[in-house]
């Protein structure tokens, strides 16, 4: 996507990850790296791995164990002109801080008038599929959706995951940047050296076909694409969506095509009812339904608390024969 | 408790005196809070001002400690810090229109970092240290000051605050104002702490209390503790204790919730007229030199009073601007919509 890139090297998400913020923190100076043993542990996941030893415990440090304060201090740092980028150790410990994120960190530009912006990039890996403890699962992408003012970025794939990671830390609002943990070391890619972007808001066209539109992000895409292997198996074109960016949403890509398949299954691991789900199938509704020949079908999870219950994680989490199902559901109607 | 001035004016703290300049600075930035405060009422009933919480009774809480700072550094206010805001320098005009729902009153002057009156509670404490955190990365000797209420200092934010700017020595000062009540709910409801200053002992930070009524002392700590901050000393917890001797806000019925008596000893405390007293009887003040200050307050007041009525009313669009540098493609179009809606 960058002329810049020269080489490519063969990542996993999380070493992608890493490089986007080893590019980030040697090309600019006020790029502040902070959150919960993200320094001499380099990270729970080992995301910032590395880091602190190469760049100082003054650009990458520990914080106290406070969400709140973490995301305030934040704020703080990026009204005095910093650049923070900070981890929260799991997206299901982002609750405390919803108060500074909803009050504040959202509204800065607006209330200020663009006196002061918020140049801050929330990191904060989220999702299923690895069994882990209660409250290291959760999906809260709509919540920040739903808030004014901030970005929300989902990537799938580790080339995405740093190209978009250095749009999100360049943006000059604020970005949160979730980071599904099934995906940190299940897949390995080439990923362009040195400063790669991506653009925020542009969709990416997983695979093409004409007979249904798959909507999907994040640690949903690999299953979107089991599921549409398998279809294609038997003779169903599937159109793999991957959205990267629910807030802006490119509504373009997903409208064009679904105006071209005329059906639409949308597919995420959150809770089902007022997911970010409900919202790409109202502006399907509201934009194409002449398009339409069968309803919107979302697969999600369900309106419980994520389960950390190995034996059934898989029911909660959408699998690929669900997508399956419901890929067939809009083929029969 | 440290003082300087007792409630007749008399000195206790001969030591504790500023320059005769500086005291009598103290006394027209008091003056001028003031006449802000008992103006506003007024523009209140005559529906010239919007709903505003007055601060009247504390502005030695307000104007002492804020006096400390220079215009480098950071003051990050509640809503009934108003008298702290004027202090720094944020004009009148926008203070007034900030108050009338405008948003003219959200256009911040570029030599100042006073950010926007905080409407949610303590949630501004973590900003300023992250605010002092980032001045210290610059190499800068600025500070950032940040007050709170006697019930602010209950949410969970005035504690991560304190304990992250400890740990992290943020050249940070923390205002507590315990002005006694948190709307209806007694500082004595509120917490079964009676000093509410040595919660600093739990961050390993210092605390001072102070008597927040008399604007010498309080200025004389929060220099102390600008001072320590300035130099790589930490953060300082300062509570001034004081009194709402006002209600909650102009829509506020106070005799909901507490006695006149309750009040009453408070205004024998009077910040404005403990320093008046003073600087009448050191001869630094005459009722005439008075006179002339009062009177050069109140017309810079009309003067801002005529630049907020100037302000235009905002357009329908402007709810959309400055949400992102850029709107995105719903903004662009919700922004069609308003605009459609309007030649409609």
């Amino acid at each position: 996507m960058t002329a810049t890139a020269t080489s490519t090297r063969t990542m996993t998400m999380v070493a992608a990850i890493n490089d986007a913020l080893d590019v980030a923190l040697g090309a600019d100076d006020t790029v502040h790296i902070f959150g919960e043993d993200v320094g001499v542990m380099g990270g729970v996941f080992r995301a910032t791995d590395g880091l602190q030893m190469k760049y100082g415990a003054e650009r990458v440090f520990d914080t106290p164990l406070a969400e709140a304060g973490i995301v305030g201090m934040g704020i703080g740092m990026g009204l005095a002109g910093l650049k923070p980028i900070a981890e929260i150790q799991f997206a299901g410990f982002l609750y405390p801080a919803l108060d500074q994120i909803l009050s504040h960190l959202g509204r800065y530009r607006h209330r200020t008038r663009s006196r002061y912006h918020l140049p801050m990039v929330i990191r904060a890996p989220y999702g299923g599929g690895v069994h882990t403890p209660e409250q290291h699962a959760d999906s809260p992408e709509a919540i920040l959706a739903h808030t004014p003012g901030v970005k929300v970025v989902i990537p799938s794939t580790p080339a995405d995951a740093k190209g978009l990671l250095l749009s999100a830390i360049n943006d000059p609002d604020p970005v949160f940047f979730f980071e599904a943990i099934k995906l940190y070391r299940s897949v390995k890619e080439e990923v362009p050296a040195g400063d790669y972007r991506v653009p925020l808001g542009k969709a990416r066209l997983v695979t093409e076909g004409d007979d249904v539109t798959v909507i999907c992000y994040g640690g949903m895409v690999e299953v979107v694409q089991k599921a549409a292997d398998a279809a294609r198996a038997a003779g169903i074109g599937v159109e793999v969506v991957d959205l990267r960016t629910l807030v802006p949403m490119d509504t373009e890509t997903v409208l064009a095509s679904v105006a071209k398949t005329g059906r639409a299954v949308i597919v995420t691991e959150a809770p089902r009812t007022a997911g970010f789900h409900s919202e790409i199938s109202a502006v399907i509704a509201e934009e194409a339904i002449e398009y339409l020949r069968a309803p919107v079908v979302r697969v999600t999870g369900f309106d419980a608390p994520y389960p950390p219950f190995t034996a059934v994680e898989d029911v909660y989490r959408p699998n690929p024969l669900r997508v399956a199902k419901a890929i067939r559901q809009v083929m029969a109607y | 408790m440290v003082q300087c001035l007792a409630p007749d004016g008399t000195v206790v703290r001969p030591e504790l005196l500023p320059e005769p300049a500086v005291r009598l600075d103290l006394y027209r930035q008091m003056r001028r809070a003031r006449h802000f405060d008992e103006r506003g009422w007024v523009l209140y009933r005559q529906g010239r001002l919007g709903v505003f919480p007055p601060f009247g009774g504390m502005e030695a809480s307000q104007v002492g400690t804020a006096a400390a700072l220079t215009k480098n550094d950071w003051l990050f206010p509640t809503y009934r810090d108003t008298g702290a805001a004027l202090t720094l320098g944020l004009p009148i005009a926008r203070t007034l229109a900030y108050w009338r729902t405008s948003p003219h009153g959200w256009h911040m002057p570029a030599d100042l970092k006073v950010l926007p009156f905080y409407i949610p509670i303590a949630t501004q404490y973590p900003q300023a240290v992250g605010a002092a955190l980032a001045e210290r990365r610059k190499g800068t000797r600025n500070v950032a000051m940040a007050f709170i209420g006697d019930g602010g200092s209950s949410e969970g934010d005035f504690h991560e605050a304190l304990n992250f700017a400890g740990a992290l020595n943020a050249p940070c000062v923390f205002i507590l104002q315990n002005n006694g009540w948190a709307i209806s709910v007694p500082t004595r409801t509120q917490t079964k702490a009676t000093d509410l200053s040595r919660r600093a002992d739990g961050y390993g930070i210092p605390g001072v209390r102070v008597d927040g009524n008399d604007a010498l002392a309080t200025y004389h700590v929060t220099r102390e503790a600008v001072e320590r901050a300035r130099s790589g000393g930490g953060p300082t917890l300062i509570e001034t204790v004081t009194y709402r001797v006002k209600p909650h806000t102009v829509a506020d019925d106070p005799s909901r919730y507490r006695t006149e008596a309750d009040t009453a000893g408070w205004d024998a405390k009077d910040p404005v007229l403990r320093l008046r007293a003073h600087l009448l009887g050191a001869g630094l003040m005459t009722e005439p030199s008075e006179a002339a200050m009062l009177a050069e307050i109140a017309v810079e007041f009309e003067a801002a009073l005529a630049e907020a009525d100037s302000y235009p009313e905002p357009t329908p669009a402007e709810i959309l601007d400055h949400v992102f540098a850029e709107p995105t493609p719903q903004l662009k179009q919700q922004r069609a919509q308003i605009l459609a809606e309007e030649q409609a």
